[in-house]
């Protein structure tokens, strides 16, 4: 928490500067998102690699107060819309996140690899998880974060651009919830 | 025409119309099981589950829901040269700016209420000294699509809630919370965002659509309920319907019309979208047993038999989301559209090339049965990619058509003869 304090500090000072390039204004961003795409904040996603359409769509969310989370809203709140375009499309030129060193218990890798296809998470997100458009990456998504998203999709606690994830969750139950989380958070 | 490569692990012949149908709608999994060899075999989806009925195959994979942009295009941005109307009509953009714009009505003063999907507003299109500017009627609301006026009131839909705004557009600086006037809805998200309209029985329809692309649900959902202005004596007024999303009645003789979804993942072709017409109330117009008026479902329509059900008077191709519809009242276009009906496409995502993305006209018999279909504003549609997704259409007090774009967040204004200052 201190950290993001730190960061909301830091985003008042740096958003007013004004006339700073795209890279600079992103510093703020990595306090929490982390360095060069990759997260190292609990419950707090990697935004490397992410979809452009994705994440313009979720800027637009948080300055909107349609996807409530204070610090974001905070920091988005002032933002133009050719704020949200500028960062939306720098986030998407970040490398995407690396998987974890250790390649994980192969039968749990086993268990989310089968609920992914049974759930088939491929169809929108791609086969190898990189997403497309307005559905976000998730291949190497922080593992908290994933399991943390898709609970509060299910529960609709938080709502989606649209329906779908919703829709996808209602019959997806919490030890899956974990065992899905495990596999894409890991996938190679 | 179809090739799949993946056997469907049951096939079912439900009443072989089409033969296009009997491929791998039933294939409630993947056919070949993950690749990795410790894998176990993926269990089959759980009942009600958006997923059933996808084949699992590579050109299925590529489709998902389209989402539109979420801030609207500039209105040098908007699509304008890319729209085609017939000879002798025009076209101009009426208002733009307004996120995700969807439903239209129109107040007794002018002012055109827009309701929205994706975000939290409700819109005024207010027309002052010939001028129109935007207003934000209300925010903070859930998925308010619905939107109906009557004797100065506005009513708005949202995904389970029903509220009004008495004398709206005395009020359109400073407009007051809406008030809630019903609530008795599920608050499903898959198809629970609601179109609304006042009937000429002075009372408000409300649908409730089926929770999930192709499910069995309880006796809340899958229909069309009315109920008085201040939301008392709901009743359901037709059945079957899975998910409405435009209706409006003939004004010969006063039947309901209501667009209905098919459903998706049957197969590229069909089930077609329904034009449907309520001749008594209680109907039920099949779904999820019975599609298009002639194909039972092939999961769920055992023992069901598509003669119960009231067939569609028109269809409207498949997968193409039929949506807004208006009887044309007015009297600016040439008599031939007397009385017709425009039906806003909004277009498919279900589908490898897609299809809908326009308006078109539909034409009646005299008794009320489709005579004809027909392309009216297309263009929509550019390389399989939206440049802009019609929702509503909405018959304006001086004639002209207004339809509204969720894509870029505008509404445009049709008109016929030669163009004149627009402004009134």
């Amino acid at each position: 928490m201190r950290k993001i304090i730190t960061a909301l500090a830091f985003a008042s000072i740096a958003f007013s500067a004004g006339a700073e390039t795209i890279e600079e204004r992103a510093v703020t961003c990595f306090a929490c998102h982390g360095e060069h795409g990759q997260s190292e904040t609990e419950n707090t996603p990697s935004l490397g690699g992410q979809q452009a359409p994705y994440a313009l769509i979720q800027l637009f969310m948080f300055r909107e107060k349609l996807r409530t989370f204070e610090p974001m809203n905070e920091t988005a709140k002032s933002f133009t819309d050719d704020d949200l375009r500028a960062f939306s499309d720098f986030i998407a030129t970040l490398p995407k996140p690396a998987p974890p060193a250790d390649a994980g218990d192969p039968a749990r890798m086993a268990r989310g690899q089968a609920l992914a296809h049974q759930y088939l998470c491929n169809n929108c997100h791609n086969p190898d998880f990189s997403g497309k458009e307005n559905v976000p990456r998730i291949a190497n998504q922080r593992e908290d974060y994933l399991a943390k998203t898709l609970a509060e999709y299910k529960d609709n606690s938080r709502h989606g651009y649209d329906g779908t994830m919703a829709d996808v969750m209602g019959s997806v139950t919490k030890e899956q919830i974990a065992d899905l989380a495990y596999y894409i958070a890991r996938f190679r | 025409m179809m090739s799949y490569s993946t056997a469907p692990r049951r096939l079912l012949l439900a009443g072989a119309l089409f033969g296009a149908f009997t491929f791998a709608a039933a294939a409630q999994q993947p056919a070949s099981p993950p690749a990795a060899g410790a894998t176990p075999a993926a269990a089959p989806l759980p009942p009600g589950s958006p997923l059933i009925g996808r084949p699992d195959s590579e050109a299925a994979a590529k489709l998902a829901p389209v989402a539109p942009p979420p801030i609207p295009a500039a209105p040098d941005k908007l699509p304008l040269a890319k729209l085609k109307l017939p000879p002798g009509f025009n076209l101009e953009v009426y208002a733009a700016g307004m996120a995700n714009a969807r439903s239209l009505a129109e107040g007794d003063k002018g002012t055109v209420f827009v309701g929205s999907r994706l975000v939290d507003k409700v819109y005024g299109i207010v027309n002052k000294d010939g001028k129109r500017s935007v207003k934000v009627i209300a925010s903070g609301l859930y998925r308010p699509n619905g939107v109906a006026f009557k004797n100065g009131t506005l009513y708005i839909a949202e995904l389970s809630k029903v509220s009004k705004i008495d004398k709206i557009e005395d009020n359109l600086d400073s407009p007051p919370k809406p008030t809630m006037i019903y609530d008795n809805l599920p608050k499903d998200e898959a198809h629970g965002w609601k179109f609304i309209a006042i009937g000429p029985d002075n009372k408000l329809y409300v649908p409730v659509g089926q929770p999930g692309n192709n499910v069995l649900h309880d006796d809340a959902h899958g229909q069309i309920r009315r109920m008085n202005l201040d939301g008392t004596g709901a009743e359901v007024y037709a059945l079957g319907v899975r998910n409405s999303v435009g209706f409006d009645w003939n004004p010969e003789n006063k039947q309901m019309y209501f667009t209905d979804n098919g459903r998706d993942w049957l197969s590229e072709s069909v089930p077609e979208d329904e034009l449907n017409r309520v001749t008594k109330m209680g109907e039920d117009f099949g779904a999820p047993y019975c599609w298009q008026g002639n194909i039972i479902d092939q999961e769920l329509g055992w023992g069901k038999n598509c003669k119960d059900y009231t067939a569609p008077v028109g269809l409207m191709g498949p997968h193409t989301a039929a949506l807004g519809m208006r009887f044309y009242t007015g009297n600016m276009f040439p008599k031939s559209y007397k009385n017709a009906i425009f039906i806003a496409r909004h277009g498919s995502w279900n589908k490898s090339k897609k299809e809908g993305g326009d308006v078109v006209v539909v034409k009646l018999n005299k008794d009320g049965t489709v005579k004809s279909m027909e392309p009216f504003m297309t263009g929509f549609l550019e390389d399989n990619k939206y440049v802009g997704r019609p929702v509503d259409v909405m018959v304006a007090k001086d004639g002209s058509l207004l339809v509204s774009d969720d894509w870029n967040g505008a509404v445009y204004r049709i008109t016929y003869g030669k163009p004149k200052v627009a402004a009134q």
